[in-house]
């Protein structure tokens, strides 16, 4: 995806970090040694000298701000509402540099300039203070305050504007569980886990909660966090899905236990096609295992809390189309090509999830279920087969694409 | 520097203030009379929030007999008055005067804190336990904090009265006599802003 | 009545120290606690590293590392640098007003004592249960039964409400004595900063700490007693633990900052030969931050659905602080400007203070934009931002005061050396651990992680972090063999050490004997003692004439009233309620004792002081 354009500016951008330093070095050690006398001249080089390296390091510092992966940094926002707290963050590192220079530039001044030479034992002129001075840094930062005050609270009532009443709004209530997400679409009738699938170009309002500890909600490349709250505290946001469609992360900011580190999502953004099938798909009527031996097994021992389809329990994640997803549990990622600890065919991830829960996340809710290694492996394989094939030849042929792109 | 040097004489006029020692006490104590109006500030804003959360148990109007809390009120806020009297003696010096005010103090300290005991176990008889719910948690944290200073209150100024009783009134007990006065005070305080805000606005709300 | 009639035994040894009330032993004893606790919660912190140092990592168990996590941050703010800060402000506040002592003595080593064994309580649960492991902020339901069981939050709420205790009477304690004992001519517009910054901080312990008191019974009766306040199937609120620890904890970090301050504005006026730039100012700024102080905890709760109103409001309530605080940094620029600059190892911690507090304070305004910090809460981009403040901050502060004040409190200099290789090694290490982890933050990790996956590109930054931690470690050691070689040392501190003091502090003898002024030193300006010198006095002056001097006696009852105390909160603990009782009946038996025993206390002659030729 865009995780190499943005490397290629990481680097660049810590090149140019690395020549800041450099030149604020030379600064440092510059050759003012007129003494008292040669003061003035020398300050004036020296100002010009600042005023570059301050544009440098600002520029710097909004470069750094292409950083990161796509579908994962707040640095590198796809969805308006990350674009616009992006711009916020930018004004204020603006500003802070700003601060930052000035008072680094001072310090390194005032050390160079007044260290105790050798031999120099006199009494320096005690000063009182200086009005003037005293108004100047009470003031100014005053105003780089208002500067950045002002379109603080204008984002901060944009961004909490209700829009559950719009009419192309998709309406999401997240239920946030140790350690696993619940997704419920009330205005289409369905729940699903682990994985929010959304339509590109359109605005996603967020209904969230939680059923035990607090959690928080995050997906960085799209918007900031919402915590999710107990008993009916229901807290609203919305984010807007990019123009594109794309796979993002999403991620538990609010520590919920020994797992919390592990309660990752997806948020899988698909064209409109895509969607209106998968949601036809995910209302169709389950389909059960065709071996009966397997399918009476998995009802009695996995339907007693899951559901697939109309069957089942509501408790616990829903497996409806999990061999369609890009998860399994969140954390164990499905793909032909695997490279780390936590990736495999969703086969293999499926088996070593029921193999021992607790072993890929300590102390979620599901025990080590008492299966036979055939149930074991049926299972698997009929949950890895259950797929709801709703991708279209565009959303799949984007996929496979971005996925090439990402391996290289 | 000496804190003792007046003992052995008259009596100075404010004997609590005569020592820097009594004056740190009486400034300490007003101190951490601020610390314990933030206490009681932070419990006033819990029982706030949580007062209506009845969870299915009696709700405040359904529960609370204004007339015996009335009738604690006034013990109370009589307390306080006698409280006052006891330092008045005590700046005549005048310490019997001063320990039979204390005493009556005490007395009706002890009325208080028996009408409450039995106001909590009846409310415990209609289902308003601890446990029962965020309101009746709130309340008893709430009130039995108030309560809890009361019954130290009146330990507090029983061992302060066996003290002058053996020792006189010196620039030693004096201050502690009138900081004992300052901390019935709070609690009257504190007790009127729960009649209120416990009391009356839970009948009217 | 004849002075010294009054048989007072004074001990030695250990016995001395456990029943101490000079408020210079207290304020040892207090370095010393805050100094094994500041290691244990270091050692934590290296763990945590450690497990972070490369993706999946599986050095420590998840249920360990949230315990290492909890206690690291409360070990750390509550047994390390405030028993640290209150340490400093024990042996210097009464030397820097020119007072015998403190206001309260007992209290004061009843502070002592309650805050070291509310610390050993919470300790203990590494070996008796297990550690709390809801996060230092211990927010419910995560640390209600339903949900943590153990008796780990247990240890939590009762060893910081023990601790509590003992803060509390410290900060009433530096009141009064601030406010009654000053020596004749210390007005309060001549006080100097750092004992400016202990009285604005005291106030703040003062207005704070109850707060927290309410929010740690009410988890208590929650957790022991099934209250519900916090239960919402019963009706409780979980957003109220929320905010009642935030109206205590905001002001908690500046109870802990300003005396840092305090200190940097002691050591950049004396190393670089200058008044502090704009007295009044500072006196005026380090108020306002005190004030705005309580006024912004909502700060920490942007993303828990407060509101627009609410948000904005405490947006730009946070963003106000950078006023008073700038004052403060451009105050301590300009007392450097035009000085004559010494780089002794307190005055390079002072010097690596400024730009890191900078550091930490910007990206504190930048974390006040509201809609901002819904991608930078909970994130290590707030790691980051915390520990500039109060590492990069704080802790170089109490290094700078402690490396300055060494020779006033145990009368040998540090070894200059081996100070400067400390600052070198600690500074270096900071910047390395924590400035990358801004960057952590923004790129998606969120904070209190016990491990994150591989392939996310966190996994270089992770590691040059935990090479920093490293080199931190690495320049702790060094202070603790500075400690050591600088203790095998004979005593020869002059009593200016410095050369340039300005304070009253460097007017008496290094370690300053235990009645501190064998006569009231009469103040006649700011900067008391650099005045007098630079008229030419080698002394101050005294106001008054050479007399006896009274002293409170000593007291075993503030450790036994702590014992007390500990006792109880174990019995609370595991629900043993006759041990419950029994320890607090042992507390309130000591308060009977102290109320009923006629404490005369003791006095020094004057040819004892003037045997001693002080």
């Amino acid at each position: 995806m865009l995780c190499e354009l943005s490397q290629n500016i990481c680097a660049k951008c810590h090149r140019t970090t690395g020549n800041t330093q450099f030149a604020a070095s030379r600064a440092k050690t510059g050759n003012c040694e007129y003494g008292r006398s040669g003061v003035d001249l020398c300050m004036k080089k020296r100002w010009l000298k600042w005023l570059r390296l301050t544009t440098l390091l600002a520029g710097a510092a909004l470069l750094l701000s292409a950083c990161g992966r796509a579908d994962l940094s707040a640095l590198n926002p796809q969805g308006a509402v990350a674009k616009e707290q992006l711009d916020l963050m930018k004004i204020s590192i603006s500003i802070m540099t700003l601060v930052v220079v000035v008072v680094f530039l001072i310090a390194i001044y005032v050390l160079f300039r007044f260290r105790r030479r050798p031999g120099n034992d006199g009494i320096p002129v005690q000063v009182e203070g200086n009005h003037k001075l005293e108004i100047v840094w009470t003031v100014i930062p005053l105003i780089l305050l208002v500067i950045l005050g002002v379109p603080t609270v204008q984002t901060v009532f944009a961004q909490a504007q209700d829009h559950s009443k719009d009419e192309n709004a998709v309406i999401v209530k997240v239920t946030a569980h140790q350690y696993w997400w619940e997704f419920e679409y009330p205005e289409e009738g369905i729940v699903t886990a682990q994985e929010l699938v959304v339509p590109v170009d359109s605005r996603i309002v967020i209904e969230a909660k939680t059923a035990d500890v607090l959690h928080s909600f995050w997906i960085p490349a799209l918007a900031g966090k919402i915590d999710t709250n107990p008993a009916g505290n229901v807290n609203r946001m919305f984010f807007d899905t990019p123009d594109k469609t794309g796979i993002f992360l999403g991620k538990c900011a609010e520590l919920c236990g020994p797992s919390h580190a592990l309660m990752d999502f997806k948020v899988k953004v698909v064209d409109d096609e895509s969607y209106a099938n998968w949601l036809a798909a995910m209302k169709a009527p389950a389909v059960l295992p065709e071996d009966p031996a397997i399918a009476d097994a998995f009802q009695k021992k996995c339907l007693s809390c899951h559901a697939v389809g109309e069957l089942g329990g509501p408790v616990y994640p829903n497996l409806t189309g999990i061999g369609d997803r890009e998860t399994v549990a969140g954390i164990l990622v499905n793909t032909d090509n695997p490279q780390y600890w936590n990736e495999g065919s969703v086969y293999e991830n499926i088996y070593r999830w029921l193999e021992d829960p607790q072993k890929i996340k300590p102390g979620n809710a599901m025990p080590k279920v008492e299966l036979t290694q055939e149930e074991l492996e049926g299972i698997s394989r009929y949950l890895a087969d259950y797929k709801l094939n709703y991708e279209s030849e565009e959303l799949k042929n984007n996929d496979a694409t971005s996925d090439k792109e990402e391996r290289q | 520097m000496s804190g003792h040097s007046h003992a052995d004489g008259v009596l100075p006029h404010e004997p609590e203030k005569a020592t820097l020692e009594g004056r740190n006490k009486v400034l300490g104590f007003w101190l951490f009379l601020g610390g314990e109006t933030v206490l009681f500030g932070t419990l006033f804003s819990v029982f706030i929030a949580l007062r209506d959360q009845v969870n299915g148990g009696p709700t405040a109007n359904e529960l609370f007999s204004l007339t015996i809390v009335a009738i604690a009120t006034l013990i109370l806020l009589t307390s306080s008055l006698t409280s006052v009297f006891a330092i008045q003696a005590m700046h005549r010096n005048e310490p019997k005067a001063m320990v039979g005010w204390l005493l009556v103090t005490v007395l009706f300290g002890l009325a208080f804190l028996g009408l409450e005991i039995y106001e909590f176990v009846e409310y415990a008889h209609e289902g308003h336990t601890f446990a029962a719910s965020a309101f009746s948690t709130s309340f008893y944290t709430l009130v039995g904090f108030h309560g809890g200073h009361v019954a130290f209150g009146i330990l507090w100024i029983s061992l302060l009265i066996w003290q002058v009783l053996r020792r006189g009134l010196t620039v030693v007990t004096a201050p502690k006599i009138y900081i004992a006065g300052l901390y019935w005070h709070f609690i009257d305080v504190v007790w009127v802003f729960i009649f209120t805000v416990v009391y009356l606005m839970g009948k009217v709300g | 009545m004849a002075h010294g009639s009054h048989a007072v035994k004074r001990y030695t040894g250990i016995m001395d120290w456990l029943t101490t009330v000079d408020h210079k032993k207290i304020g040892i004893l207090y370095l010393l606690a805050g100094g094994f606790f500041f290691l244990i919660g270091g050692l934590e912190a290296v763990l945590i590293r450690i497990q972070l140092w490369k993706p999946l990592n599986d050095f420590v168990s998840p249920d360990t590392f949230n315990q290492l996590i909890t206690m690291h941050g409360t070990t750390m703010i509550f047994l390390a640098v405030m028993p640290v800060i209150f340490g400093l402000m024990n042996c210097i506040v009464p030397l820097q007003i020119g007072a015998r002592d403190v206001a309260f003595p007992f209290l004061n080593a009843l502070g002592f004592w309650t805050f070291f064994f509310g610390g050993v309580l919470l300790n203990v649960s590494w070996f008796l249960g297990g550690a709390p492991d809801a996060g230092w902020t211990s927010y419910v339901p995560l640390a209600s039964t339903t949900f943590s069981d153990g008796p780990g939050v247990d240890y939590y709420v009762l060893g910081l409400q023990i601790s509590g205790i003992g803060t509390l009477l410290g900060g009433i304690n530096f009141l009064v004595t601030i406010i009654n004992m000053r020596a004749p001519g210390m007005s309060f517009m001549r006080m100097p900063m750092f004992t400016w910054a202990s009285f604005v901080t005291s106030m703040l312990i003062l207005l704070a700490f109850p707060a927290l008191t309410v929010g740690l019974v009410a988890l208590m009766f929650d957790r022991i007693f099934e209250g519900n306040f916090f239960d919402p199937s019963a009706g409780g609120n979980i957003m109220l633990w929320e905010h009642i620890f935030w109206i205590f904890g905001h002001p908690e970090v500046y109870i802990l900052i300003l005396p840092a301050f305090g200190i940097i504005s002691e050591v950049v006026t004396t190393f670089s030969r200058k008044r502090l730039f704009g007295y009044s100012s500072m006196v005026f700024a380090t108020v306002l931050i005190g004030f705005l102080g309580f006024m912004v905890w909502a700060h920490h709760m942007f993303t828990s659905g407060l509101g627009p109103v609410a948000n904005a409001l405490f947006s730009i309530a946070t963003m106000l602080i950078a006023v008073p605080t700038g004052i403060k940094v451009f105050n301590w620029l300009f007392t450097l400007w035009g000085g004559s600059i010494k780089f002794t190892a307190p005055m390079l911690f002072a010097i690596g203070f400024i730009p890191t507090f900078v550091m930490g304070g910007v990206t504190g305004v930048m974390l006040a934009a509201a809609p901002a910090d819904y991608q930078y809460h909970d994130s290590y981009f707030v790691v980051a931002h915390f520990h500039y403040t109060i590492v990069g901050g704080l802790v170089s502060g109490l290094f700078a005061g402690v490396h300055y004040w060494w020779p006033k409190i145990f009368g040998r200099k540090l070894n200059e050396t081996l100070g400067k290789t400390t600052f070198w090694f600690f500074i270096i290490g900071f910047h390395m651990t924590f400035l990358i982890q801004h960057f952590l933050g923004l790129l998606g990790m969120p904070r209190r992680i016990f491990t994150y996956l591989d392939g996310l590109g966190f996994n270089e930054m992770n590691l040059i972090s935990t090479i920093g931690a490293m080199l931190m470690g690495i320049g702790v050691i060094c202070f603790v063999i500075n400690v050591f070689v600088t203790s095998a040392k004979p005593k020869h501190a002059t009593n200016d050490p410095w050369e340039d003091g300005r304070t009253l502090e460097w007017a008496i003898a290094s370690p300053a004997p235990e009645y501190n002024f064998a006569q009231l030193p009469l103040i006649r300006g700011y900067d008391a003692y650099w005045k007098e010198k630079r008229e030419g006095n080698k002394e101050m002056q005294p106001a008054e004439p050479l007399g006896p001097i009274h002293m409170p006696s000593p007291s075993i009852l503030p450790f036994f009233m702590s014992v007390g105390l500990f006792i109880s909160g174990f019995g609370f603990i595991f629900h043993q309620y006759v041990v419950a009782g029994i320890g607090l009946a042992i507390t309130l038996g000591c308060m009977f004792l102290r109320s009923v025993i006629e404490d005369h206390g003791y006095h020094i002659e004057p040819e004892e002081i003037q045997a001693k030729g002080v």
